[in-house]
C-alpha cells in the first residue's frame, strides 16, 4: 500500500518535472520527438535508480559514520558522474543495441538535476508515506527513485506528443521554439494539478 | 572588451535565462516571489564568481581529459560553501529555497561559463564575467519572481499593492512555466528592436 | 592552455583538486558549525517564544518527548521564576492536503490556547497556506479558546472552527494537530 502511495504521489501529484521543476533542461531538450523522449525516459529510469541506490549507501555507510555529511553534494555528484561513465562503458560491451538506444543521453545524466535532486531528497527530506514522517529507508528510497523516474517519463512523453503537434501549427513568430513550449508545459502542469490532494 | 562590457553582455546579449535558456530548474522552482528569486540569484552569483576565479587559475594545470570532472568538483565545492554559509546566517531563506541550493552545483550555467570562458581568460576577466552572468541570472529570476508575485498575490517584495488574492495560478507551478514563456517573448521583442 | 593528458597527471590532478576542495569545505564547516547549530536552536526558541507568554528558562533543554495516539509529540515547558507559565507543544499531522503539517501550539497552564505557529507545511500557496499567521489571521480564532468548550473541528463536521474557504482539508488537519497537542498537554498536566 505504502509503495502504491509513493508511486501515485511521485507520478501524478508531485510530478518531478511539472510540480517540482527538477530536470527541466532535458525536458525541453529531448522532447521534440516521442521516440527521443522514450529513449531519454529509459536512460533516466536506469541511471536514477542506480544512482539513488549507490548514493543512499554512500550517505549512510560512509558520510554519516565519518560525520562528513557536508561532503554530500560533492560526493554525490562525483559518484553519479563516474557511475554514468561506467554504465556507458559496460553497456557498450554487453548490450550494443541498448547502448544505441540510450547511449547519446547518458553523458547528459551527470548534470541532470533530477537525478542529483532525487538522490539528495531521499537522504534529507522527511516524507510521510504511510503514517509518521520519516527519512526513507533503502527499499522506500529505491521505490521513490523508480516512481520519480516514471513520473519524469510520463510527463516527458506526453509533452513530446504535444510538441509534435505544435510543430505543425502556425505559431506567432515571437513565440516560436521555447516560449510556446513553456506555455504548453504550463497548461500540462495545470492539468496535472487536478491530481493534487489525491494522496 | 573592457570590464563594463563584460558585465553588460552577461545581462543582455548573453542573458543566461532569457537568451541562452540555461539553468531553468532553479529559475522555475524558486521564483514564486521576488525575494526568493533575488536570494537564489545572489547565491548562484556567489558560486559562479568563485568557481570562475578558481577555474581560471587552475585551468592551465589541468590535463584536457579530466577538465570537466575537475570543474564539477570545484563548482560543487563552492556550492557547499554557500550552502553552509546560508544555513548559518540566513536560515529562513535557506529553508525556503531548500533542495535548489545544493542543486546550484548541477546548474548548467556554471559549468558552461567555466568551460567556455573562465578556462580561457584571465582571473580578473573571469570574475567580471561571473559577475555579469550572475547579475543577468539574478535579474531574470527577480523579474520572474516579481511578475509571479504581482499577478499571484498582488504584491512585490511583500509590499501589497491591492487587496484581494490575485490569480493564484501564477504562484503555483503552472504559472512559472507560463510567466517565463511570456517574459522570454517580451525580452526577445525588446532586444531585437534595439539591435 | 591545457596540458597533454597522461594517466599519471590525470590522477594527480583530480586527486589534487578533490583534496583542495575537501580541505576548503572542512575549514568552512568548522567555521560555520557553531552558527548553524545556533541558528537551528534559535528557530525552535523563536517558535516557542511566539506561542507562550514570556519565560526565563530554556525550554529546548527541558524538552519532554511523548508518544500520543501513536504520534511523536515534543513538549517544551515554559517557566518564569520556577512557575510554569505555559507549554509549547510541537505536534504534527499527515492529513494535510499535501501531507505533513507541523505546528507549535502554546497552552497556558489551565489549558487555554495562547497562540499557535506553523513550523512546516507544504499546503497550496494562496489557499491552504493561510494557516500561517503571516499570510492570514485565520489561526487567530483559536487564541484564548479552551478546548473543553471550543470543539476542535470545522463547522461542517459539527465543530466550532471556521474553515478556510476552499481549504477544508487543511483546516481539518490543523484542528487534528491542535487536538493532538491538547491531548499531549493533558498527559503532562494531569499527573
Amino acid at each position: 500500500m505504502e509503495y502504491i502511495i509513493i508511486i501515485i504521489s511521485a507520478v501524478f501529484v508531485n510530478n518531478i518535472l511539472l510540480a517540482q521543476f527538477l530536470g527541466v533542461c532535458p525536458f525541453f531538450g529531448a522532447s521534440n520527438k516521442v521516440e527521443t523522449a522514450i529513449g531519454m525516459a529509459g536512460a533516466v529510469t536506469f541511471v536514477m535508480t542506480l544512482a539513488t541506490l549507490i548514493t543512499w549507501l554512500l550517505f549512510y555507510y560512509v558520510l554519516v559514520p565519518l560525520q562528513i555529511e557536508f561532503m554530500q553534494t560533492v560526493g554525490f555528484i562525483l559518484i553519479i558522474a563516474s557511475l554514468v561513465q561506467m554504465v556507458e562503458i559496460i553497456l557498450k560491451k554487453i548490450s550494443p543495441s541498448l547502448y544505441r538506444a540510450l547511449g547519446i543521453f547518458l553523458p547528459l545524466m551527470a548534470t541532470n538535476c533530477a537525478i542529483v535532486g532525487v538522490a539528495i531528497l531521499v537522504v534529507t527530506k522527511e516524507f510521510s508515506f504511510g503514517g509518521a514522517a520519516h527519512l526513507l529507508n533503502l527499499p522506500e528510497s529505491i521505490a521513490f527513485a523508480v516512481a520519480n523516474a516514471l513520473g519524469f517519463g510520463v510527463a516527458l512523453v506526453i509533452f513530446a506528443g504535444l510538441r509534435e503537434q505544435l510543430a505543425l501549427s502556425d505559431v506567432p513568430k515571437a513565440f516560436r521554439g521555447i516560449p510556446i513550449a513553456l506555455v504548453t508545459a504550463g497548461i500540462l502542469s495545470l492539468a496535472f494539478m487536478g491530481f493534487s490532494g489525491l494522496v | 572588451m573592457n570590464k563594463l562590457q563584460i558585465i553588460t553582455k552577461g545581462i543582455i546579449k548573453e542573458n543566461p535565462v532569457f537568451v541562452l535558456l540555461l539553468g531553468m530548474c532553479p529559475v522555475l522552482g524558486t521564483s514564486s516571489s521576488a525575494i526568493n528569486g533575488l536570494g537564489m540569484g545572489v547565491a548562484t552569483m556567489m558560486v559562479l564568481i568563485m568557481s570562475n576565479a578558481v577555474v581560471s587559475i587552475v585551468a592551465g594545470a589541468i590535463p584536457n581529459q579530466v577538465r570537466i570532472p575537475a570543474y564539477i568538483v570545484v563548482i560543487a565545492g563552492f556550492t557547499t560553501v554557500v550552502q553552509l554559509m546560508m544555513q548559518a546566517y540566513t536560515p529562513g531563506l535557506y529553508a525556503t529555497l531548500g533542495i535548489f541550493i545544493p542543486l546550484i552545483a548541477v546548474n548548467c550555467v556554471l559549468l558552461a561559463r567555466a568551460e567556455a570562458y573562465a578556462s580561457k581568460n584571465s582571473v580578473l576577466n573571469s570574475v567580471f564575467d561571473g559577475l555579469g552572468i550572475g547579475l543577468g541570472f539574478t535579474l531574470a529570476l527577480t523579474a520572474l519572481g516579481a511578475v509571479r508575485e504581482l499577478l499571484g498575490s498582488m504584491s512585490v517584495f511583500g509590499y501589497k499593492f491591492a487587496s484581494g488574492d490575485g490569480m493564484l495560478v501564477f504562484i503555483l507551478a503552472p504559472g512559472a512555466f507560463i510567466a517565463l514563456g511570456y517574459l522570454i517573448v517580451i525580452f526577445n521583442k525588446l532586444t531585437k528592436i534595439k539591435a | 592552455m591545457a596540458k597533454e593528458s597522461s594517466l599519471k597527471n590525470m590522477l594527480l590532478c583530480l586527486f589534487g583538486v578533490t583534496l583542495g576542495v575537501s580541505a576548503l569545505l572542512g575549514g568552512v564547516y568548522i567555521l560555520t558549525y557553531e552558527s548553524i547549530e545556533l541558528a537551528k536552536k534559535n528557530e525552535v526558541n523563536a517558535a516557542i517564544a511566539a506561542v507562550v507568554p514570556a519565560f526565563d528558562n530554556d525550554p529546548s533543554v527541558e524538552i519532554i518527548e511523548k508518544v500520543v495516539d501513536g504520534k511523536k509529540v515534543k513538549i517544551y515547558p515554559a517557566l518564569h521564576g520556577g512557575e510554569p507559565v505555559g507549554y509549547a507543544i510541537e505536534a504534527s499531522t499527515t492529513q494535510g492536503f499535501s501531507g505533513l503539517i507541523v505546528l507549535m501550539i502554546g497552552f497556558l497552564p489551565d489549558g487555554t490556547i495562547h497562540n499557535s505557529a506553523v513550523v512546516s507545511h507544504a499546503e497550496t500557496p494562496g489557499l491552504g497556506d493561510k494557516i500561517e499567521q503571516k499570510k492570514a489571521n485565520w489561526s487567530l480564532q483559536f487564541n484564548g479558546k479552551h478546548p473543553d468548550n471550543f470543539k476542535l473541528s470545522v463547522r461542517k463536521d459539527g465543530g466550532d472552527v471556521d474553515a478556510i474557504t476552499a481549504s477544508t482539508i487543511t483546516s481539518r488537519a490543523f484542528c487534528d494537530a491542535v487536538e493532538l497537542a491538547y491531548k499531549a498537554f493533558l498527559t503532562v498536566t494531569q499527573q
